[in-house]
């Protein structure tokens, strides 16, 4: 494991064996287990697993910062050589923010909403070094500002943090972080709280940081694509322990752990075809920490898992598989595995081909009054600011088809979703679904059939079941308001069926939410919408919440139901590689307007509209063999109460023509066989631009 | 799944009784909230055993300024002494924490009715419903309340009914802008959406969906305010515009007898205000039990 | 900013018209009765209707609550049925003792329930934070009227130490201020300080308390520089909300020591039907509490910038 004699060089930071407890009155619960990582200096490494796994309890440890229930239970962390452990608060203090910052995830909760930035920034050198004056203090945050890329810095220093977007506070942090010079930069999911044009904007930063000051850094995601970017190596954890470390090359083309290799198998790449190559979930669920098995944690869920091997009391030790590298696995038996022929053989389905229209939308308009209609309104008169949710949103959705619709925050995806489902009314424009206009029918309107043969599944969930009723009440009532069953006996002999038809056994019917995994609700709510078997289910972001072994799992669930029952779907969607996997049409938004639409192969590929283009490369993609051409937006995302007048684009539109893009909202034009692009660049010269994903020659590894 | 003895999953509320037994039995994780529920329960028995807990009747002249631990005259023995009326201290503070309990929690419960529906009315349908209920809370807050307790009695006359219906009038505006404000977010739930998707009725919404996943926040408010009821009653009885004598209520018990505190006769007056103290103390320690156990959950 | 201002000032101004409508309803509603409780029960109908004809009570109610609205701005609160005196001449007096025993409640209330507030919401469970915690929940649950008899008992029965009355009968005397300010600190320390507590433990579980201390500025600065100014922000507004839970508590408290305030000018006129004090009492303690609300929330705004800048 320790290679740092090869390069002769101290390591940074150095972990072994380190053990964190959180105490509750259950117990102690054990966190991580028996971590260790080397890093040298200029080393960024990058530690990605998903929820749970420990790995932001390891930065927090690396901080010496667990709260008041938790603590370190063994092991020794060294910073250049020092055993943290062993440090007082005041020498912690000193180097907290000195020698060693860190970024954090939401960055809108990281900074005091009642201090200016410029307060804020200044207190790092105030604090750290002996004679700064605030004059100097203030000139060093401010420049600091600027290297960030923040524009108009010196307004930045007086404002305070709500006063900016997601995007510049996030870059505030990073300058408060780099602002003492530090040799230790601990980077915890500092991007999943933004969008993802935001998003490569920050990675930009970030990856620019490690070359200019050669901070050492330490990346926590849960996001494969991101580490592939950041980093030089990667540790990949599993259930509070580390299961295998090596460099991002050996990690992402021969891993030698079952659990990476799952990772990998579920994550969606743009090569990856639902038909063809679908995705594998990692059967199970992640075990609670009090509940893990003997031996290999993950051996549960493993389909290489033999008894006496993997179960053995004192736990998987570390084996290299590379001496020179670093390259290590926690796997009893990754040498006995035939990692050539890893996946089963899986038929590959037929592509089904889509039928008539079912849903048709036409020049859809939302427009929402921003002041609510109050007294104060009535009794003044005043007429208030119109917010465009969606601005002449026109699209079909076939028989059996996935439509996908993408976007950012502020696109109005969801609010389209609401005028779908009968909770807004549309402003003008049509939708017929059915044969009958639904654009302005209210739910309370239709009658149980139309809305039966219409409905959602939700994102969050946490949020999308009753936490006070049973799951089996909740459905049952689902199905007597569809009418689909009218007597007990046949409301359950209904939900018996469709906890089968979404593989949960059926006493979960008598269970409570909170009694349920994250997976496990999205397959209630997937129940539940499909219950009154409808033509067209909208799914938005249902995967989203999810870790991605569970995500690969729901998605799979999700598009079985679907073929199974001739459903339209309409998934929405912010997440472009779920996105290209599992559609057949995709609709791309932004700020209330469709900026392109067309076959999944004709929206990914050139022609492009500028935005899907950008899009496409801000995407990070967890694949070594994949080439993307980097397109990093400038600016924020307007806001849909003040959008720009002419291209919703243009303010960041990397091919800003100039006058004629800021005037008027570009005509859609017709690349061939219905995809359409609304640009004003003419469509010959859109043909001309390369490909934003290129598949490199894989070569033959191990 | 041969034999499930609940074949029918049609949502039904759990009955009251079982909430609140797993209420007490979560208690066990908090020794403060277990303690005020040992109290508030112990009034409580005392309240329903009042006939056979109290050796006198209330109302009885016996033997006036008896300290506490004498005999009477025919052999009874005054375990809290005797008032200057006579009547037996321990009878009039049982029979009187019956009264005081019967009225807050009568009072307490009609509150809770009128404020849960303003709060959930203003709370899901918003815009001028929620203008128009939040205004009328906002000019019955804006008197203080005992100012405001002291103009409703004073003009409709000193009577149980009328003290239940001044707390109803007085604190379900306060009750309303809890249930509102948990309303406001608990409306925007998916399983709210999922609900108003499927076609469910307002009312179908606001006491199903929504009203169900408030009752933590309230069960702790409702505690509170039982306490915060039961010093005003005391408090109306203090003030002479209480529940009508000769009948015992606390605060009555303790106007009456304060002028003989400085004789020596400190008794009379301590029993009461130690009573309503301890039996507050107790609503109070549930109530903060019962918060830390369901933040913590 | 300004325009919320307005909007604050207007809703109080509505408020306090509704409420006055309110008072005015309930006391000059019915003319007859304030004629008979000027003239006595014995008087005869044609006295009652002459009366009433003097005194402009014909009038329909709305140009009568107009009139008496006009008055009252004037500064013209009547003249009392009980005293045979204006109104004005008692109220003003018994307003400001009632101001005298508020100040010295707040003076001492205020400190107290902030200091020990934050300092049990700094560490949340330890033990200083579940003595105060317990400290608090006691005194909040003895009643006014109870705490009243208590400390009679303790400090003027027994040791001896204090005027059991509070008349002030020769004078002010600040020894008779000290047991009702006793009373309303003991009941009302304990709410700000629970309040006070628990902004400030959520506080302290924020992210930016963590950047903070992670930052590595000294403690003592993360706690007043960071913390402070986040977790008072709440307090404030309990604060003004006190004044009117004081209001309430002075109308037990001037009972119960015989104190001439305002409280008990209220009771006493409100018991005997004395309808243009009860009016002026009423008035007064809406007045005072509907603009600390106004107060707790303009400061609300003003001290959080989120608010603030928008």
């Amino acid at each position: 494991m320790n290679n740092s004699e090869n390069t002769g060089q101290e390591p940074i930071l150095d972990i072994e064996g380190l053990c964190i407890s959180y105490f509750t009155r259950a117990g102690e619960i054990p966190a991580v287990v028996d971590f260790n990582l080397t890093l040298k200096p200029g080393e960024s490494i990058g530690i990605v697993g998903e929820s749970g796994c420990g790995k932001s309890t390891v930065a927090m440890a690396i901080m010496q910062y667990m709260g008041s229930n938790g603590g370190i239970v063994g092991g020794s962390i060294k910073f250049k050589g020092r055993d943290m452990n062993e440090m007082s608060q005041e020498e912690l203090r000193q180097l907290r923010g000195s020698d060693i910052a860190m970024i954090y995830q939401e960055p809108m909760a990281a900074l005091n909403p009642s201090m200016t930035i410029g307060e804020q920034l200044m207190e790092v050198p105030l604090y750290h070094e002996t004679n700064c004056t605030r004059e100097e203090a203030f000139r060093r945050s401010a420049e600091m500002l600027e290297k960030v890329k923040l524009p108009d810095a010196s307004r930045v220093m007086n404002a305070y943090p709500h006063q900016i977007s997601g995007g510049q506070q996030q870059r505030v942090v990073i300058a408060m972080a780099l602002l003492s010079n530090p040799s230790l930069l601990l980077l915890d999911e500092p991007t999943t709280a933004l969008d993802v044009t935001v998003e490569a904007g920050i990675v930009k930063l970030i990856k620019e940081i490690s070359e200019e000051f050669g901070t050492s850094m330490i990346y926590i995601s849960h996001n494969m694509g991101l580490i592939l970017e950041t980093c030089d190596r990667v540790c990949v954890m599993y259930s509070g322990q580390a299961v295998e470390i090596g460099t991002v090359n050996e990690v992402f083309d021969i891993m030698r752990h079952p659990y990476t290799r799952g990772l990998f198998n579920s994550i969606p790449l743009p090569t990856a075809d639902k038909n063809a190559s679908p995705l594998i979930p990692i059967r199970g669920q992640l075990p609670l920490p009090h509940q893990r098995p003997q031996g290999c944690y993950f051996g549960p869920r493993c389909d290489h898992f033999k008894s006496g091997q993997c179960d053995v009391m004192a736990g998987i030790p570390w084996d290299t598989v590379d001496d020179q590298s670093g390259h290590a696995v926690r796997c009893a038996r990754w040498q006995e595995i035939d990692w050539a022929h890893y996946n089963p053989e899986i038929p590959p389905q037929d592509e089904v081909e889509p039928g008539e229209v079912v849903l048709s939308v036409n020049d859809l308009q939302k427009y929402y009054e921003v002041k609510s209609s109050g007294l104060w309104a009535m009794l003044t008169g005043k007429k208030s600011r119109w917010v465009k949710a969606n601005e002449t949103l026109t699209f079909n959705a076939r028989k059996r088809e996935t439509v996908a619709i993408v976007g950012e925050s502020g696109c109005g995806k969801s609010t389209f979703a609401k005028v779908l489902m009968g909770l807004e009314q549309a402003t003008g424009g049509d939708i017929s679904y059915g044969n009958v206009d639904i654009a302005n029918l209210p739910v309370q309107k239709r009658s149980p059939q139309q809305i039966g043969s219409l409905q959602m599944v939700f994102q969050n969930p946490n949020d999308t079941l009753n936490p006070s009723h049973t799951v089996g009440g909740q459905i049952g009532r689902v199905l007597r308001k569809f009418g689909v069953a009218k007597n007990a006996q046949e409301v359950k002999q209904k939900v018996d069926e469709l906890l089968d038809m979404v593989k949960l056994p059926r006493d979960f019917a008598h269970r409570r939410p909170r009694q349920l995994s994250g997976g496990q609700k999205q397959r209630i709510g997937i129940a539940r919408a499909f219950a009154g078997n409808p033509p067209l289910v909208i799914a938005d972001e249902p995967v989203s919440a999810l870790d991605v072994s569970v995500q690969a799992a729901v998605t799979g669930l999700l598009m079985d139901i679907q073929r199974e029952h001739d459903t339209t779907l309409l998934f929405i969607s912010h997440d472009l590689s779920v996105v290209r996997y599992l559609s057949d049409r995709v609709v791309v938004m932004y700020l209330g307007q469709i900026m392109e639409q067309g076959t999944v192969e004709e929206v990914y590929a050139p022609p492009y509209h500028p935005y899907t283009e950008a899009l496409l490369s801000a995407v990070p993609i967890a694949d070594t063999s994949i080439d993307k051409k980097e397109i990093v937006l400038e600016g924020n995302i307007p806001s849909p109460l003040n959008p720009p007048k002419g291209c919703p684009f243009s303010t960041r539109c990397p091919r800003y023509l100039g006058e004629k893009c800021d005037s008027a909202m570009p005509k859609a034009q017709d690349a061939g066989n219905g995809h359409m692009i609304a640009c004003h660049i003419p469509m010959e010269q859109l043909r001309e631009v390369e490909p934003v994903i290129v598949v490199k020659p894989k070569k033959e590894v191990a | 799944m041969t034999d499930t003895t609940n074949n029918d999953y049609v949502a039904k509320p759990t009955p009251m009784i079982i909430q609140i037994l797993r209420g007490i039995a979560l208690l066990r994780e908090s020794p403060v909230g277990l303690l005020g529920g040992s109290i508030v329960a112990f009034f409580f028995l005392l309240a329903i055993l009042a006939p056979i807990v109290a050796p006198y009747d209330p109302n009885l002249p016996i033997l006036p300024f008896a300290l506490p631990g004498t005999e009477g005259p025919n052999g009874e023995y005054f375990l809290l002494g005797t008032d200057h009326l006579g009547r037996d201290i321990l009878s009039r503070v049982v029979w009187g924490g019956q009264r005081v309990l019967f009225y807050a929690t009568l009072a307490t419960i009609s509150a809770y009715i009128v404020g849960i529906i303003m709060g959930l009315l203003a709370g899901y349908y918003r815009g001028w419903v929620d203008e128009l209920i939040s205004f009328v809370a906002n000019v019955i807050l804006s008197f203080p309340v005992m100012v405001l307790y002291v103009l409703i009695i004073t003009q409709i006359g000193a009577s149980g009914a009328n003290i239940v219906f001044a707390v109803v009038f007085a604190s379900s505006p306060g009750i309303m802008r809890i249930v509102r404000g948990l309303t406001l977010d608990l409306r925007t739930r998916d399983y709210v959406a999922a609900a108003q998707t499927r076609g469910e009725s307002g009312l179908w919404i606001m006491l199903v969906e929504i009203l169900p996943n408030a009752r933590g926040p309230l069960i702790v408010d409702a505690c509170l305010r039982m306490g915060y009821t039961t010093i005003t009653i005391g408090a109306l009885g203090f003030l002479g515009l209480g529940l009508p004598p000769p009948d015992p209520d606390w605060g009555g018990m303790i106007t009456q007898t304060r002028s003989f505190a400085g004789a020596g006769f400190a008794h009379m007056t301590l029993v009461p205000a130690l009573a309503v103290s301890l039996l507050v103390l107790g609503f109070n320690l549930l109530a903060d039990g019962l918060r830390e156990v369901s933040i913590r959950d | 900013m300004g325009i919320l201002l307005l909007k604050r000032l207007g809703m109080m101004l509505l408020v306090m018209l509704v409420v006055a409508f309110l008072l005015f309803l309930a006391n000059e509603g019915d003319p007859y009765s304030i004629a008979r409780g000027v003239l006595g029960p014995y008087a005869q109908q044609e006295q009652l209707t002459i009366w009433l004809q003097e005194h402009g009570y014909d009038k329909p109610i709305l140009v009568r609550f107009l009139e008496w609205l006009g008055r009252v701005v004037t500064g013209d609160l009547g003249v009392s049925v009980q005293y045979k005196r204006p109104v004005a001449e008692i109220f003003w007096s018994r307003l400001g003792n009632t101001g005298i025993l508020a100040a010295a409640t707040f003076a001492i209330m205020v400190p107290m329930a902030l200091i020990l507030g934050v300092l049990a919401g700094m560490k949340e469970g330890s033990f200083l934070d579940r003595f105060i915690s317990v400290l608090s929940i006691g005194t909040t649950s003895v009643p006014e009227y109870a705490s009243a008899v208590l400390l009679s008992v303790i400090f003027v029965y027994s040791l001896d130490l204090l005027p059991g009355s509070s008349a002030m009968s020769n004078g002010f005397d600040i020894m008779q201020l000290i047991l009702p300010t006793m009373v309303l600190v003991l009941y009302g320390f304990g709410y700000i300080a629970r309040m006070t507590r628990a902004s400030m433990a959520e506080v302290m579980t924020t992210h930016y308390i963590r950047t903070a201390i992670l930052k590595g500025i000294p403690y003592k600065r993360v706690i007043v520089k960071h913390a402070l100014r986040n977790a008072l922000i709440a307090p404030f507004t309990v604060i003004m909300l006190q004044l009117n839970w004081l209001l309430s508590g002075v109308v037990v408290t001037e009972y119960a020591f015989g104190y001439k305030g305002f409280g008990a000018l209220l009771l006493d006129a409100a018991l005997r039907k004395d309808i243009f004090v009860i009016e002026a009492c009423g008035l007064a303690a809406v007045f005072v509490a509907v603009l600390s609300q106004t107060i707790g929330d303009i400061g609300y705004t003003l001290l959080n910038p989120r608010i603030r800048f928008n």
